[in-house]
This record gives structure tokens, C-alpha cells and sequence, in this order.
């Protein structure tokens, strides 16, 4: 079950599984993803999935709708555990070498540093302030000064603070959609995670806030692993550094997002990048 | 060219039209009839009712009717005078007029008084042992309610053997209250020995409410966003602390609604207590006693339990007729007084936890 930590190059087939760098840098791999299937009960969502994020960048999971890209991200928090019967069939994730499903893993402690934002922007109906402060606070954090600061920090993290210092103890719900959606990821950047997780975080959002968020994410490599889904094109080249692309529960390609959109190696990714399906 | 009132969309008689005014009609005439009857039933109550319960002298509201507890009335005639009065008044006066009689040498008349049991006095206790039957088996319902409905929808491994149990606890909910009455009376009063109690009482009627409270607040817990869930699991939190911070908060209004029409119920239901928690007199009030604990194993007198009695075990007529009525307004009043106050509280919590 178990394989190496960081093999260069084990996925069978077409996909390499690190992204070919043209880049001289290397960031050391944060996330090892190797031959996982997944099932939701008897049907099976992901097949043989074997993948290397790197640190402090931003990975991209791109392919048309049911290919799994938000079951791969939903088990690097183990949020499926949610879902009676699903679970990780074969395979390992490994977070800083540590197989995130070996029994004596403690979930909170995982999610506490692997944060999520969701498709559909999800503030509590509380106060901005109340909800930033939220994850904190469950962990007994109750220290004002130290609350007010981390509310700061966050909303300055996520750009919004000068859009929300006046009115910081209003409704979260009365924002608009974008700013709900910043929202989010100021409130999941509070409980400073080391990875933040991404479902579609754009999908319901107008080209300006979209335009926010991505630059917003440019922001946050900085410090935090930003593995992101999207549907746009353009997003995921704009924004990413790497992209993964799916197709049918398998990985078909995964590289510098730059080879992926200008010289891909699979020609079923040429024609998803270019539009031709999906 | 054709008629210039008739144009493209200018209505023709037809069947199909017809039958749509004449379907509304049905439909229409049904409600009618059920607003009648209920104008009818609560006219009633609430007319002769109040001439019970209101009079026209100050303070315009028959006290003694909702602070004494009931008394026998004596109506006898003395002297040419026709007296009607409750026990104690009663004895009072044949004591004066002895006293009267022995003092002028005289053998002492004999009053010769008709007696009508429960027509004089009031109805305290029967409040008092009503509200605290309500509030007793409402929070009994409540806390085993939403605590069931808690595990099953948020806990719970959603298969055959959680359907089954929803399954047996919808049934629970078609049985006859006087099935409760009787399972109240062999499992608390008998098998626990517990007696005719508060206690058995809370529980019989807690049971009784119970399905509708758990179905009801498994609803609620229902229409609470799964974002909420997943935003608060997502920032770490455990599953306790997501439903007590992001859950529970969202669902507690929907709760209230529900258990409204539980706080009528079990305030009204007469069978589940006939055997397990209402005496049909007591002197002592729930508050007289002499050790804490004898609080929850006495009987207390009920208001549907009085009107039951005083309409079906004593022989009619028209001072108890007033009883009876008197009795009902009070019922109907302390139910809408309950009623109101959770509506309220409900409309606060979700003023405050809205989404
Ligand atoms: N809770 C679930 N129970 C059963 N099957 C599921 C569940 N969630 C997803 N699936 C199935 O798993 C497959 C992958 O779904 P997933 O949501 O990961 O796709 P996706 O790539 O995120 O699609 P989209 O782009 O539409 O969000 C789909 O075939 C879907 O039907
Ligand atoms: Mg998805």
C-alpha cells in the first residue's frame, strides 16, 4: 500500500507526476497523492490517482463535471468522511509524510491546517467579526486583543478589510457575494491553516469579484499551498502554477500549468484546454 | 369586419369555465364551513364562559373563580330567603343561626340545603396542576426529543435500521392517547411505583408528544444548510461543537414552532392522565409539602380532567353547567397564553438566528 514518499515519476501511463519544471527553483512536495481509488459505496470516483503538490504554490484540478476533481479535494481534508460509504479504497495521502488516513490521525488537527473554501460561499448568519474569530474560538482562544488582531490579519489577508472595518460587527450575510466568498477565505485563514483548499471559489461570482479573488490567491501563495478547482480556463492558467487535469475519475495529465495550456502531452487535454469538449 | 366588442381575447361561455368557477365555489364553500363550526365551538366557550369568569362590578373579573379550589355549593332556602353557598360559608351561617336559636331558647331550625359538588369555588389548583403538567412533560419531550432527532440526523448512519426507527416513531404518533394512559399507568404508576404522580404524569404525556417533537425537529435540523455543517467542520471544529455553534442555534426556532402544537395537546389530553396524574379533588396545593421530593410524586388536579369530571360524573344541572364553561374559557385562555409566549420567544430567536 504504501510507496515512496516522493518517487520523481510512478503514475503508469501518459502523466508524470510531478510538473515538469522549466523553472530552476523546486519547492519541496507538501501533498503525495499515490494510487488512490475512491468509491462513494459501490461506485467508484477516482482510479489510480497518483499526484505530487508542491509547497507554497498554486496546483490546479481542471476537467469536466463528475471527473472527480472536487472528491480528490475533499479527501485531502478527509471531508468525505462526511458521506456514509465513501471512503479511500487503495492507495495513500501523505501530508508532510504523514499518511493522513492511518487511524491514529486526528481530523480536527488535520483540517485545522488544511483549511477549505467552498463552491458556495458559506459565512455563518453571525457577525463578520464573530465569524472570522469562529474557528479560533473553538479552540478556547477567548484573549480580546488577540482576537481583534487575528480578525486584523485576516480580513487584511483576504482584502476586505478596508471594505469591512466599519461594520465588522454586522451580519456576514449582508455582504455581497464576493465579498462573502473573501469572507471565507479570511475566516479560513484565521485558524492560519498551511493549505487551503479550493472548490470552484469563483463559480457564483461576477468578473469583478472573481478578479479580486484570483488576485487574492496570487496573495496568499506567498505563505499558504492553494490547491484550487475551477472550471474557467482562463482562471486556472492566470492563477496557477500547476494544473491537473481529469477526466472520467483518472488523472490524464498533470504539469506546469504553462505546458498544459500551450504544449500539452495528452491530446484529450488539448482538447478540453482548447475547448473542444467537456 | 366582425363585432368590435368581440376581440382576441373576448371570453366565451364554456364548460371548461364553468366547471372552474364551480370547482372554486367547492373549495370556497368547504373552508366556510370549517370557519363556521369553528365560530360556532369557540362562540360558545367563550359566551357562557364568560359570564363565569367576568362579572359586571369591579374588578370586573370573577376572582374567587381563579384563586379558591372547588367547594361543594348549598342552595336552601331560610326564613323565606333563597341562599346559594359555597361549603364553608355554608357552615358558617348554620353555625350563626344556631347560635342565634340557642341564645333566644329556641330548638335550632334545620336548614334543609340541596348540595352540588364542585359548582362553588374556583378552579385554582386545576390551573396550577395543568401549567405544571405542561411544563413538566414539555421539557421531558423537548430534551428527549432533540436529542433523538440530534442523533439520528446528525449522527445516525442513514440505513435500514435508522428508516426502521423513524418508522416506529411515526406509528408512536397514530396511537390513541388513552393507550398512552394505559402504558403511563402499568409502566410508572404500577411498575415503578411511582403512584398517580406528576411524574408519571410528565412521562405519559412526554411520550405522547414525543414523535411529533422528534419528526418535527429532525426537520429542523434538516433545513439547516449543509454549508454551515461543512464551514464549521472545515475551521476544525468537532462534531459537537458544529452542531451546538452552527446547527442547533438555526434549528431552535422550527423546534418551537412544532412543539406549540405540542403544548396544546398535551395540555388538553384528558386520558393520558386520567390514570397516571389527576386526582379529581385535593385539598393541598403542589407547593405543600413537606419534603422537595415529595413535590413529583403527588397527584395535582387537571383542567380537562375537572371539565370531564364535573360534566360526566355528577348529575347535570345548571350550576355546573357554569363550572364546565368557566372552566373551558380558563383552559382556552391558559393554552393561548402559552401558545403566545413561545410564538414570541420563537420570533425573537429568529430575528437573531436568521439565514
Ligand atoms: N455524495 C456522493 N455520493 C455518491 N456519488 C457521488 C457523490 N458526490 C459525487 N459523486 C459522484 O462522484 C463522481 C465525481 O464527482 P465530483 O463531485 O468529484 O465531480 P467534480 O469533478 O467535482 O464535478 P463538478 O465539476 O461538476 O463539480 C461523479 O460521478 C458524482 O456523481
Ligand atoms: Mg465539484
Amino acid at each position: 500500500m504504501d510507496s515512496p514518499a516522493s518517487s520523481s515519476s510512478t503514475a503508469p501511463g501518459v502523466a508524470p507526476a510531478v510538473p515538469q519544471s522549466s523553472r530552476t527553483e523546486t519547492t519541496p512536495t507538501l501533498i503525495d497523492i499515490q494510487n488512490v481509488d475512491f468509491a462513494y459505496g459501490d461506485t467508484k470516483a477516482l482510479h489510480d490517482i497518483t499526484l505530487q503538490i508542491p509547497e507554497k504554490r498554486v496546483t490546479a484540478f481542471i476537467g469536466p463535471s463528475g471527473c472527480g476533481k472536487s472528491t480528490l479535494l475533499r479527501c485531502l481534508n478527509r471531508m468525505n468522511d462526511l458521506i456514509d460509504g465513501a471512503k479511500v479504497e487503495r492507495g495513500s495521502i501523505k501530508i508532510r509524510d504523514i499518511d493522513i488516513y492511518r487511524p491514529d490521525v486526528d481530523v480536527i488537527e488535520l483540517r485545522k491546517r488544511v483549511g477549505m473554501v467552498f463552491q458556495k460561499s458559506n459565512p455563518f448568519p453571525k457577525s463578520i467579526y464573530e465569524n472570522i474569530t469562529y474557528g479560533l474560538r473553538l479552540q478556547g482562544e477567548s484573549n480580546k486583543a488577540r482576537l481583534d488582531e487575528v480578525v486584523e490579519r485576516s480580513l487584511r489577508g483576504a482584502a476586505l478589510w478596508d471594505e469591512v472595518k466599519d461594520r465588522l460587527h454586522t451580519s456576514g450575510l449582508g455582504l455581497s457575494g464576493g465579498q462573502q466568498q473573501r469572507l471565507c477565505i479570511a475566516r479560513a485563514i484565521a485558524v492560519a491553516p498551511e493549505i487551503i483548499l479550493m472548490d470552484e471559489p469563483c463559480s457564483a461570482l461576477d468578473p469583478i469579484a472573481t478578479a479580486k479573488v484570483e488576485e487574492l490567491i496570487h496573495e496568499l501563495k506567498e505563505k499558504f499551498t492553494i490547491v484550487i478547482v475551477t472550471h474557467n480556463m482562463q482562471q486556472a492558467a492566470r492563477c496557477s502554477d500547476g494544473t491537473a487535469f481529469f477526466y472520467l475519475g483518472k488523472l490524464i495529465e498533470y504539469a506546469e500549468t504553462q505546458t498544459i495550456f500551450m504544449n500539452p502531452g495528452n491530446p484529450q487535454t488539448e482538447a478540453y484546454v482548447s475547448g473542444r469538449f467537456g | 369586419m366582425s363585432d368590435q366588442s368581440q376581440h382576441l381575447f373576448s371570453s366565451r361561455p364554456s364548460a371548461r369555465r364553468r366547471a372552474e368557477s364551480g370547482v372554486a365555489w367547492i373549495f370556497r364553500l368547504a373552508t366556510y364551513i370549517i370557519l363556521l363550526a369553528g365560530v360556532v365551538v369557540f362562540g360558545d366557550i367563550v359566551i357562557k364562559g364568560s359570564r363565569t369568569v367576568f362579572q359586571s362590578e369591579f374588578p370586573f373579573i370573577n376572582v374567587a373563580f381563579l384563586t379558591e379550589a372547588p367547594k361543594s355549593l348549598y342552595v336552601f332556602e331560610h326564613e323565606g330567603e333563597h341562599y346559594e353557598m359555597a361549603d364553608d360559608d355554608f357552615r358558617d351561617f348554620r353555625e350563626s343561626v344556631e347560635a342565634q336559636a340557642l341564645a333566644a331558647g329556641e330548638p335550632a331550625p334545620e336548614l334543609k340545603a340541596k348540595t352540588y359538588v364542585y359548582s362553588a369555588g374556583g378552579i385554582f389548583p386545576n390551573i396550577v396542576g395543568t401549567i405544571l403538567l405542561v411544563v413538566g412533560s414539555m421539557t421531558i419531550a423537548l430534551v428527549l426529543g432533540v436529542a433523538s432527532a440530534i442523533y439520528l440526523n446528525e449522527y445516525a448512519k442513514q440505513g435500514a435500521w435508522v428508516r426502521f426507527i423513524r418508522l416506529a416513531i411515526l406509528n408512536l404518533a397514530g396511537v390513541p392517547s388513552i393507550v398512552f394512559g394505559l402504558f403511563g399507568f402499568g409502566m410508572f404508576v404500577i411498575f415503578f411505583g411511582w403512584n398517580v404522580s406528576l411524574m408519571a404524569g410528565w412521562f405519559t404525556l412526554a411520550f405522547m408528544v414525543l414523535p411529533v417533537v422528534i419528526t418535527a425537529s429532525e426537520e429542523s435540523l434538516k433545513a439547516v444548510p449543509m454549508g454551515f455543517r461543512e464551514g464549521s467542520l472545515a475551521l476544525g471544529a468537532t462534531k459537537w461543537q458544529t452542531i451546538r455553534k452552527a446547527v442547533l442555534p438555526y434549528a431552535t426556532p422550527g423546534i418551537l414552532t412544532s412543539s406549540i402544537l405540542g403544548i396544546a395537546r398535551v395540555a388538553g389530553e384528558t386520558a393520558p392522565i386520567m390514570f397516571t396524574a389527576a386526582y379529581v379533588v385535593r385539598d393541598k396545593l403542589p407547593w405543600q409539602v413537606e419534603q422537595a421530593m415529595d413535590f413529583f410524586f403527588q397527584g395535582v388536579m387537571a383542567l380537562p380532567y375537572h371539565i370531564y369530571v364535573v360534566s360526566s360524573k355528577i348529575p347535570q344541572n345548571e350550576y355546573s353547567e357554569r363550572v364546565q364553561y368557566g372552566t373551558a374559557f380558563v383552559f382556552l385562555a391558559i393554552v393561548a397564553l402559552i401558545a403566545t409566549s413561545s410564538i414570541i420567544l420563537r420570533n425573537r430567536l429568529r430575528a437573531r438566528y436568521r439565514w
